[in-house]
């Protein structure tokens, strides 16, 4: 057992300051941990919110030497053996006191996503769904809403005005959850993404993700994906078709069975439109700019560009050379 | 009245938003009542979503030999046929049906080949019967729950403008008081009164009809799966309006928590790890659950580890690994190998799934688990074996309810979830509770709301019972030098841990009421310093009587039934006694807060039910006259 000093923020709205505390800190002991024993000995009111203690339901989250965490998730043994360690509240919402800030802002935003429209020609009972396909949306339900992600994006983050229009990270994976829910009746998840929650906002500097203590790859697999213009295959009614009465992995056969028909030629095209070669080699998907972790820059002061970084990554250049396009021109010879 | 009272009316009102919870406000609002949710915590934080292993439901899915007579038959067996048989039956009947509803409203299980709910394994049940996501269905439950909530709340903003028109969550709320109108010589509920935790301001709600959903008891004990929440609340408001609790000496010991490291002690291991072939050895590396099996499991279970080993592969042919025994039977086993020191360091035994599956399939099958240690403890689950121990889960016992309406003897005051008592019997198998909340809760909000529709006249709260609700509240924060709550729970967790615990004896029952009464004194006498804002030692002191009455009714009754059965062991009485089989014992609380025991008679099962069984099965629970 070692003492260990912590400096927590006391306060309320009317405002607060570090109190230094000496702490005993036994081994292999969580943030959480020296928390409910500063309660037990030192500070029977210290204000902290706190349920399961095993990283399950998501209460516990503050800032940990300025770092959005939960607390029953911090191993003390991450830290210095000498070095203090800081607790303060959540920054984005208001503080209630000490360590509970006012999380109303992620209700009302929940409430305002709209829900799961079950499709309606299909009985309690009757759903199928293959595993594939729900792997996806399987991946936003881990959320266990500790909101960290909404603290930490910087569009809400010391930017009070923006939060009527932003919904935030969580809300953006509730929508592309019911986007890739194989059964959701509603076809205007994108759109709604888009238009009412302020999807636009993000600019992709993938903090949300950096912080989601379920792994959540919140940018990649929801954000950008929901960033798409409005171009899906379950708009192509023949598509739409397909994916009623067939699985999955029989649509990716006969997928493939239709591309080996043309071989390696450039398919013709009615009424003299440019045919088009569809197994022309195809440029490697570009990385954007990353650092050495493999984020991009957490903040605009140490990036190298003024702005948002591109979806389509920043080495991409415009005009594309048009040899390397998925596009056979009319006046290519070949 | 020193201050004034935030008030609201409602047509129902549900204490607790876990499963059974919003289960139970789903209902109530879809009958068209106005209806409130009252959570402790934050909306969609329930101790529901610890649940791991999955609902049990006999959909068929895997094996289509399932159905609700087998599941009904897995139920009594696994609550040693102390079960409710009726809430049993109820239960077995509408489970599948309460599942499917929950992908209407947008829940995602995990699927099979075929494209349905895929079903797992679990200790205790003869086919695969768990519908779960991954090892996360407690969250996927709650979620979807809370998600649905959400969803009526939009429809009646579409229709009336406004969210709360028709059901609203209180959130980080709690009741300390329920008040009752006994004005016409039968004592209905009234009201329900509390505090807000994020304000200390007080607030009332009133209400003919109220939902108990407040789980279990859990934080009396000092190695716990339980979360602060789990203190006992809605028994402890049961028996001060007159209900009754029964079955209060039932607690489940979950028999794989972790021991060690201390940053993940109590944390269970969810049963699917055995399900999915992970095996128990002791500090000699000898796998000794073999030389566990009860007689009465003789025949469903392995008798080598060849054939064990086979049965994960080919169930049809082969019998099941006693790793999958019931919970009761794994826990005692774990206890009997540390007790006869073949234990680790820290007093558990290993779980090895290691050495079993390839990290791969580790990976997949148990993505949260591997993530949570690796991350709690830097143990990788798929490189070692974890040190595992029994662990204070699950309260069997609760609020004596019927089991069709789920309604206490106090009139208006329903109980559905792990705070209702009769359905698990004496051992709850796994996977049991989180249908059982969904089956329960429906029927609560049903029963409650036709209730509150029946009613012609609204019961009154009496002004004087809310006074001295006030009173009773503001008590530990005008106590100047009381005792610390931190101090009083750390002991009745220490009194509840040693002497009321796993294993139990006489002379530490006795003695535990000795210490319990000692400490009921020093509990009245509690004291919280700083103000109402959002203080926790001023909640945990509120927090403290409820546990120490239901503690009290746990140790009465761990002191009277003098037999072991399922989550009640006595070391003094180590055989099941068909005679106590007939006995539940019902606890009530006088107006002072004495705790009065009786014994009355378990309900007889239907003879059609009773067919179910074989002869020589029944032989093993029932007394001759009976069988006769």
């Amino acid at each position: 057992m070692t003492v260990r000093q912590f400096k927590v923020w006391r306060g309320d709205s009317a405002g607060g300051q570090l109190v230094n505390y000496d702490v005993d800190v036994n081994e292999g002991e969580v943030v959480l941990d020296v928390i409910h024993r500063l309660q037990a000995t030192q500070e029977p009111d210290l204000a902290c919110r706190w349920n399961c203690k095993a990283g399950k339901c998501g209460s516990c989250s503050m800032e940990i030497d300025g770092m959005p965490r939960l607390a029953c998730m911090t191993r003390m043994s991450t830290f210095e053996e000498n070095a203090s360690v800081t607790i303060t509240p959540l920054r984005t919402f208001p503080v209630i006191r000490d360590l509970v800030t006012d999380v109303t802002f992620n209700y009302v935003k929940a409430r305002e996503t709209p829900a799961f429209a079950p499709p309606k020609d299909v009985a309690p009972g009757d759903y199928r769904m293959q595993q594939v396909d729900v792997d996806r949306s399987q991946e936003f339900r881990k959320c266990i809403e500790c909101f960290l992600c909404q603290n930490t994006c910087h569009v809400v983050r010391d930017h009070e005005e923006n939060k009527t229009a932003f919904s935030g990270p969580r809300f953006f994976i509730r929508a592309a959850e019911l986007d890739m829910h194989p059964l959701d009746a509603r076809s205007d998840r994108k759109e709604y993404a888009q238009k009412e929650q302020g999807l636009g906002y993000c600019n992709i500097t993938k903090c949300c993700t950096e912080v989601c203590p379920e792994h959540i790859k919140i940018t990649d697999n929801a954000i950008i994906p929901m960033k798409e213009r409005v171009v899906d295959r379950r708009y192509d009614p023949l598509v739409r078709l397909g994916r009623k009465i067939l699985r999955r992995d029989q649509l990716e056969q006969e997928a493939v069975a239709v591309t080996t028909l043309h071989q390696a030629h450039p398919t013709p095209q009615p009424d003299g439109a440019a045919p088009i070669n569809w197994h022309r080699e195809l440029a490697p998907p570009m990385g954007a700019d990353v650092d050495d972790k493999g984020h991009l820059p957490l903040n605009e002061l140490l990036s190298d560009r003024v702005g948002a970084n591109s979806p389509f990554g920043d080495d991409v250049e415009f005009p594309v050379d048009p040899t390397k396009l998925n596009y056979y021109h009319p006046e290519q010879k070949h | 009245m020193v201050e004034n009272i935030e008030k609201h009316q409602y047509d129902v009102v549900v204490i607790g938003a876990g499963g059974a919870g919003l289960r139970a406000a789903i209902e109530a609002r879809l009958a068209g009542k106005k209806t409130a949710i009252i959570s402790k915590s934050l909306f969609g934080k329930a101790h529901t979503v610890m649940a791991e292993g999955g609902a049990a439901a006999a959909m068929g899915n895997v094996n289509s030999n399932d159905n609700w007579m087998v599941h009904f038959r897995d139920t009594m067996r696994g609550g040693k046929f102390l079960n409710n048989f009726r809430m049993a039956e109820l239960h077995a009947k509408e489970a599948p049906d309460r599942i499917w509803e929950l992908e209407t409203y947008g829940a995602l299980f995990d699927r099979t080949k075929d494209g349905k709910i895929s079903q797992r394994n679990f200790g205790g049940h003869e086919y695969p019967r768990l519908a779960h996501v991954g090892d996360r269905t407690g969250l996927e439950l709650i979620r979807t729950l809370q998600q649905k909530i959400v969803s009526l709340q939009q429809e009646d903003k579409k229709e009336f403008g406004d969210y709360e028109a028709r059901i609203r969550v209180f959130a980080e709320t709690t009741i300390t008081e329920l008040l009752l109108d006994d004005s016409d010589g039968t004592a209905r509920v009234a009201g329900a009164f509390g505090y807000y935790r994020e304000t200390g301001g007080f607030v009332l709600f009133e209400a003919p009809a109220i939902v108990l959903a407040t789980g279990g008891v859990g934080k009396s004990y000092k190695v716990t799966s339980n979360s602060w929440e789990y203190t006992g609340d809605g028994h402890a408001l049961a028996l001060r309006t007159g209900a009754t609790l029964i079955n209060m000496e039932f607690l489940q010991f979950h028999p794989t928590g972790m021991v060690w490291p201390p940053s993940v002690k109590g944390i269970l291991v969810t049963e699917s790890v055995r399900g999915d072939g992970g095996i128990l050895k002791n500090s000699d590396g000898k796998r000794f659950m073999f030389d566990y099996v009860p007689d009465v499991f003789r025949k469903q279970y392995a008798e080598t580890p060849e054939e064990a080993d086979r049965w994960y592969t080919d169930p049809d042919n082969n019998r099941r690994p006693p790793e999958l025994l019931p919970r009761d039977e794994v826990a005692r086993a774990i206890n009997s190998e540390v007790k006869a020191g073949r234990g680790t360091k820290a007093g558990g035994v290993y779980l090895d799934i290691a050495s079993r599956l390839p990290a791969a399939s580790i990976l997949k099958k148990l993505p949260s688990m591997y993530h949570q240690f690796k991350e709690l403890a830097d143990v990788d689950i798929t490189k070692e074996p974890m040190e595992v121990g029994p662990t204070c889960h699950y309260v069997m016992g609760g609020v004596e309810v019927d089991p069709d309406t789920q309604a206490t003897r106090v009139a208006g005051l329903y109980a559905a979830g792990e705070v209702s008592g009769g359905m698990h019997g004496s051992n709850r198998l796994g996977g049991n509770s989180l249908s059982d909340l969904l089956v329960f809760g429906k029927r609560a909000g049903e029963f409650a709301a036709a209730y509150e529709g029946e009613l012609t006249k609204r019961p009154a709260v009496k002004t004087a019972d809310l006074e001295a609700a006030v009173e009773t509240a503001l008590a530990p924060l005008q106590r100047a030098g009381g005792e610390n709550p931190y101090t009083l729970h750390h002991e009745l967790q220490q009194v509840m841990g040693d002497l009321v615990g796993i294993i139990r004896r006489q002379g530490e029952l006795q003695e535990s009421l000795g210490r319990l009464a000692e400490l009921r004194e020093r509990v009245s006498k509690v004291g919280a310093t700083g103000g109402r804002k959002y203080n926790p030692g001023w909640h945990l002191a509120l927090d403290l009587r409820n546990m120490l009455l239901v503690s009290e009714c746990t140790a009465k009754a761990a002191l009277e039934r003098e037999e072991s059965r399922g989550g009640h062991t006595r070391e003094d009485f180590p055989k099941m006694d068909p005679k106590w089989r007939q006995v539940n014992l019902v606890c009530s609380a006088s107006p002072a807060g004495e705790v009065d025991l009786v014994h009355q008679p378990v309900p007889t099962m239907r003879p059609e039910l009773l067919d179910l069984f074989e002869k020589s099965e029944l032989a093993k629970y029932m007394t001759e006259e009976e069988l006769a």
